[in-house]
Formats: C-alpha cells, structure tokens, sequence
C-alpha cells in the first residue's frame, strides 16, 4: 500500500514535470528552439495567479484563468519582441536567449515589494483535503494535478489531430518551408505556440502551487523538465507527459528506497543512461537524411 | 591601414602577425607584470580572478567556440579541479604535482563526459553535460570523506618548492604565468592541425569527418584539454578563496561561464579576456548602482540576475560577436574609414538548417 502511495505521489510530481516538458516540446517542435525560461513561464503564472487572488480578491477560478490567458499573451509577446528577431541563427543564440529571459524574469519577480522575496501559499478551495480510499490516504491536491494534467492532454490531442489550426501547427513543426508555401501563415503560428507553451507553463504553476509554495525560485524546477523531455523523446508531445511520469515516479521511489540524496539527481541519471542507451527517448522520431 | 605582405609561407601560422602585435602585448604584458606596484590590494585581488576565470574560459572558449560542443555543466569541471587540489594538497602533497594531478583527474572526467557527447549534437549535448553538472554536485555534497559534505572544506596556501605563496602579491604572480602558458597553449594548439580539426568539426561535422578526421578521437580531446584548463583554474580558484564547498560549483557558476565566452565573444581567444572582465567587474557596477537606483529595486535580491539577463538578451539580439566582435567593428572602422558599411560584418541567416534531419 505505501508503495502505492509513494507511486500515486510521484505520478502527481510527474506531472508537473510533463505539464514543463509539454511547453519545452511545443517550442521545440514549431521553432526548433529550446526555451530554458520555461520554469520561469511556470514561475510567472504561478505569481499572477497568486498576485490576482490575494491583491484583487478574485475567486480562484476566475483568478486561475485570467493567469492563464495573460500568460499565454505575455508569451506572445516575448516571442515577438526577442525570440522572433533571431530566428535562423544559431540554436545556441536562442538557448543563451532565454537563458538571460528566465534570469530578467526571475530577477523582476524579486523586485515587486511585499510579494516577490516572500513564499507564499496558494489559497485553492481544494486545499489540505484527503481521501480515504481503503488504507490509501489520497491528497486531494494530487489528484487535482493528475486530473487536470488527463483533460488538458486530451484537449491537446483534439486539437492538433481535429482543429485546423492544430494541423496547421504540425504541418509547420515538420517542414516550415513547405507549410509556408501552402499558405500557412508560418509566423503568426510559431507566436501562438509561444503562447500555448506559456498557457500551458501557468497552468503547471498554478497546479504545482498548493503542493510547494509560489516563490521566486520555483522556477529552477524547469531544469528537472528537460530530462521529462528527453526521455518522452524530444519531439513528441505525448512523450512528454509520459516522461514526465517516469521521472517522478523514479524520483519519489529512489527517495524512499535509496540513501539519502539518491532522490535529488534520480532524474538526471535516468536521462543520462536514457541518451547512452536511447538518444532518441521513448516516443522521439527517427529521421535520417537522405543524401 | 595596414598591408601585411606576406613573403613565407610561415607568416600565416606566426603569433605575432606584425609590429603593432608585439608592441601592445608586450606593453600589455609590462603592465600586468608591474600591477602589484600599480594597483591597490583590492584591484589586485580582482585581477586575480579574471586570471583564474580567464583560464577556465579559454578551455570553455575551446569547448564551445572552437568545436562547438557546448557545456552546460562546467562547473563541475571546475569543482573537480578545486576538490582534488585541495584534498591533494591537504594531504601534504607538492603544490606542483597536485597542480598536474587535478588537471589530469578534470582531464579524466571530461573524458568520461565526453563518452555520451560523441552520440549527441546541440541541445541533447547541453542536457547531458546539464544532468552530469548536477549529478557532480550532488556528489561533492555527499563524498563527505573527501570533500567535507556541505560544510566545506579548507586549504592551505600554496607551497612552490618551499617558498610559501601567501601573500596577495606571490598568488598574482603565480596566476599571471599560469594565465600565460595556457594562453600560449591555447594559441599553439589553434594554429596546429589539431586546433584546425577542431575548427572544422565545429564547422560541420559531415565535412569534417570527410576529411578523415576522426570525430570521436578530436571531440574527446577537445573535452580532455577544456576539463584539464578548468581544472587548473579551479585549483588556483579553491587557493584563492581558501575555502570550498559544493554551492559554488552549481549551475549559476556554469551558466556564469557560458554567460563570460558568449559576452565575450565566440570563437575568439580575446573574447575569453574580455569576459572574465566583464563577468568580475560587473557585480561592482551593479553594486555601485545600488546606492542610486530606489530601494524596491536597488536592494532586491534579484537585481543582479535581472542585469545579467538583460545584458545577455542585448548581446544575442545586437551584438552576437560579443565584446571582442565590437572592438573588431570599431577597430575596422578606424582602419577603413570612411568606407565602413554598415553590413560588413552581418552574418547569414541559416534558416531550415534543420539539427533533427542529420
């Protein structure tokens, strides 16, 4: 039963990580670049979300949304105003890019007076709630993560496989050139996936909230999404979730079952046998170019 | 302007290309062997540390801007170096030796980094080197045997065949010929055939390893000769601050470095100089500002990241050739005037150059 337990709490963790690693992939896919502001994005929605419930008194519902939108066009606009201008040069420019992008965001997060240097805790109607299933004691706030890490994916699923602008999206992450002369407006799009991956950074901010805390800082849980990433393959949308999941399941069994400290770089071990073994991750496409 | 007319074959590989090269270096070399006499303690000490990241950066400029294998994670190279002196040296052997003995346990484990790179290219490289940076980390923290755990640990001063190096002056000195040899390493190696493959792998693989040469033989090499710099430099860093522990070998401190060749300049040996100048003095302009800016953001924790960032992001959107790409657009313009133009220096646009279809 305590393993079941443990399990249902890293699938929890895990999502998160997937929910991160889902805005790495989308970015990656459509651009061919790799966000590292993309903890930062969770960071920031986790804030406007707090900042909306606690200065405004919105409910948190309204509160949740409201983050979401506004994160999804403040991730419009940074990929207007920085990310667009150097398209085309090397990945590594765009890596250093948003590198500078997660350091300015965490650096004016720390510069709001009264919220920014503080923790805080996100007051959600599902807080500090359990369920007692059998012997399981199931925390409410992990199932919240776990269902709405489920709807979003299948949302995600209907969209790019029935909606056109989900088509026109994969038609431009698999040869922009091509995607361009049929029409698509090829710009327009990589902007709304900015904003899709930064709606979807806020949503796991304002999930992963209840369970840690909103502070400047929580962001540096971006750098554990990269090996959710590279373990789904890191092209692949459900991968992504999926290796999110493997992540945190291994990280929360290796806290329980191995030494202490075992359960902080779990997640960089798996990824770095997953690249010796499988450069490719689980789900990722094997491509080869013809000469 | 200059016409350097070239009569031997050898004028195109010689260090100093003309007068004005051995003019200013070895002005420029004057002045730093004369800076105890010059500059203040406190200048000194700062002088020190762009010497010691100085030569961390030339094994990351070597890494990164010349075979375009980039290291998320080279503090741990660093972090290496340091433990390993220090134990080394803590347990009475000779600075020298534990000097050379840091350098080739770095050199080793850049090797075993490099063992996953040979299958990896661009960001699965970064992610690599990223989980190899934690993982280090976490081990400084845990092997408490050797590197005392969380708590840190201490080291003496250096001893150079029993003339003890523990005033701020002797440090310098010893850092300034250190600097020195590796730089002329560096230098050496650039323009030998080695450095040439380097170049070349950076430049495309495909053409490289057409040429026949050996891709998995010369990135190995490539991460041995950075991690064995880093190393160094780490050892000199530990004996500077004389204290170590496992937080100042965390990511911060590798995207630091990253931060110093890109601002810098990549692919430049100048570029690492003007980086670690850049990457010392920069913390006392911010704190300079600090008394002048409000207090909601002149006393914020996060003031200093949010410069660094926005540096960073004007440098990639404006100036990707970094420090030393400038001074050469300044340098070129005196040199030309007044037929400067403004594209003389733009880079193409690889638009589809697409990584995943290699």
């Amino acid at each position: 039963m305590q393993v079941l337990q443990i399990v249902i709490s890293g699938i929890a963790q895990g999502c998160i990580y997937g929910l991160i690693a889902l805005g790495f992939v989308l970015i990656y896919k459509a651009t061919e670049t790799v966000n590292f502001a993309q903890g930062e994005l969770m960071m920031l929605g986790a804030f406007a979300g707090f900042a909306l419930m606690a200065l405004f008194g919105l409910p948190f519902w309204l509160a949740a949304l409201l983050a979401i939108v506004g994160m999804a066009l403040c991730g419009m606009g940074v990929e207007r105003i920085v990310v667009r201008p150097i398209l085309g040069q090397p990945a590594f420019s765009i890596v250093m890019l948003t590198i500078g992008l997660g350091f300015v965001a965490r650096g004016v997060i720390t510069m709001i007076p009264a919220i920014g240097t503080d923790t805080h805790a996100l007051p959600v109607p599902y807080k500090d709630q359990v369920w007692n299933v059998g012997t399981l004691v199931l925390n409410v706030e992990q199932l919240v993560v776990i269902a709405a890490t489920a709807a979003l994916s299948a949302l995600l699923y209907l969209m790019f496989r029935y909606s056109k602008l989900g088509i026109a999206m994969q038609a431009a992450s698999q040869n922009q050139l091509a995607a361009y002369y049929m029409g698509i407006p090829v710009k327009r799009l990589n902007g709304l996936v900015w904003g899709l991956a930064a709606a979807v950074a806020a949503i796991a901010g304002l999930l992963l909230a209840p369970i840690t805390f909103v502070h400047a800082n929580m962001g540096l849980i971006g750098l554990k999404a990269f090996p959710a990433a590279v373990v789904g393959g890191f092209g692949s949308l459900p991968g992504a979730i999926v290796g999110g999941i493997v992540i945190g399941v291994v990280e929360s069994l290796s806290g329980f079952y191995l030494p202490e400290g075992f359960k902080d770089i779990a997640a960089y071990i798996v990824v770095l046998v997953m690249l010796m073994v499988k450069p490719n991750g689980l789900f990722g496409e094997k491509l080869r170019k013809k000469v | 302007m200059r016409f350097i007319f070239k009569t031997r074959y050898e004028q195109d590989i010689v260090l100093a290309k003309h007068g004005g090269h051995v003019f200013w270096y070895s002005l420029l070399l004057l002045v730093l062997v004369a800076a105890p006499w010059l500059f203040s303690e406190y200048w000194l000490a700062q002088l020190t540390f762009v010497l010691i990241y100085s030569i961390v950066g030339l094994g990351l400029m070597l890494l990164a801007g010349y075979t375009g294998q980039f290291s998320l994670g080279h503090a741990a190279f660093l972090g290496v170096g340091a433990y390993a002196h220090a134990a080394l040296t803590n347990a009475g052997v000779p600075f020298v030796i534990a000097l050379a003995a840091a350098a080739a346990i770095s050199a080793f484990v850049g090797v075993i980094v490099s063992v996953p790179a040979l299958r990896l290219k661009g960001i699965y490289l970064g992610i690599a080197t990223l989980a190899f940076g934690f993982i280090v980390e976490e081990v400084f923290a845990r092997w408490e045997r050797v590197t005392g755990g969380n708590a840190g640990m201490h080291i003496k001063a250096p001893d150079l065949f029993g003339w003890k190096l523990d005033t701020a002056t002797s440090f310098y000195g010893l850092c300034l010929v250190l600097t020195v040899l590796a730089t002329l390493a560096i230098l050496n190696l650039l323009r030998s055939p080695t450095g040439r493959a380097f170049v070349a792998i950076r430049d495309s693989e495909i053409s490289a390893q057409s040429m026949g040469i050996h891709l998995a033989r010369f990135k190995t090499l490539s991460f041995a000769i950075s991690a064995a710099l880093a190393g160094v430099g780490g050892a000199l860093y530990a004996h500077k601050l004389q204290f170590i522990s496992p937080d100042q070998f965390s990511i911060l401190q590798s995207i630091e470095l990253l931060l110093m060749v890109v601002i810098g300049g990549l692919g430049s040996v100048h570029g690492v100089f003007l980086g670690a100048i850049f990457l010392i003095t920069m913390p006392q302009v911010i704190a300079l500002g600090k008394d002048v800016l409000p207090a909601a953001i002149g006393q914020a924790p996060g003031l200093q990241g949010l410069v660094y960032g926005l540096v960073l992001i004007g440098f990639v959107l404006f100036e990707p050739l970094g420090l030393y790409g400038r001074w050469l657009k300044m340098r070129t313009w005196f040199q030309i005037f007044p037929f400067y133009r403004r594209g003389l220096f733009r880079r193409q646009k690889a638009f589809q150059k697409s990584d995943r279809l290699k």
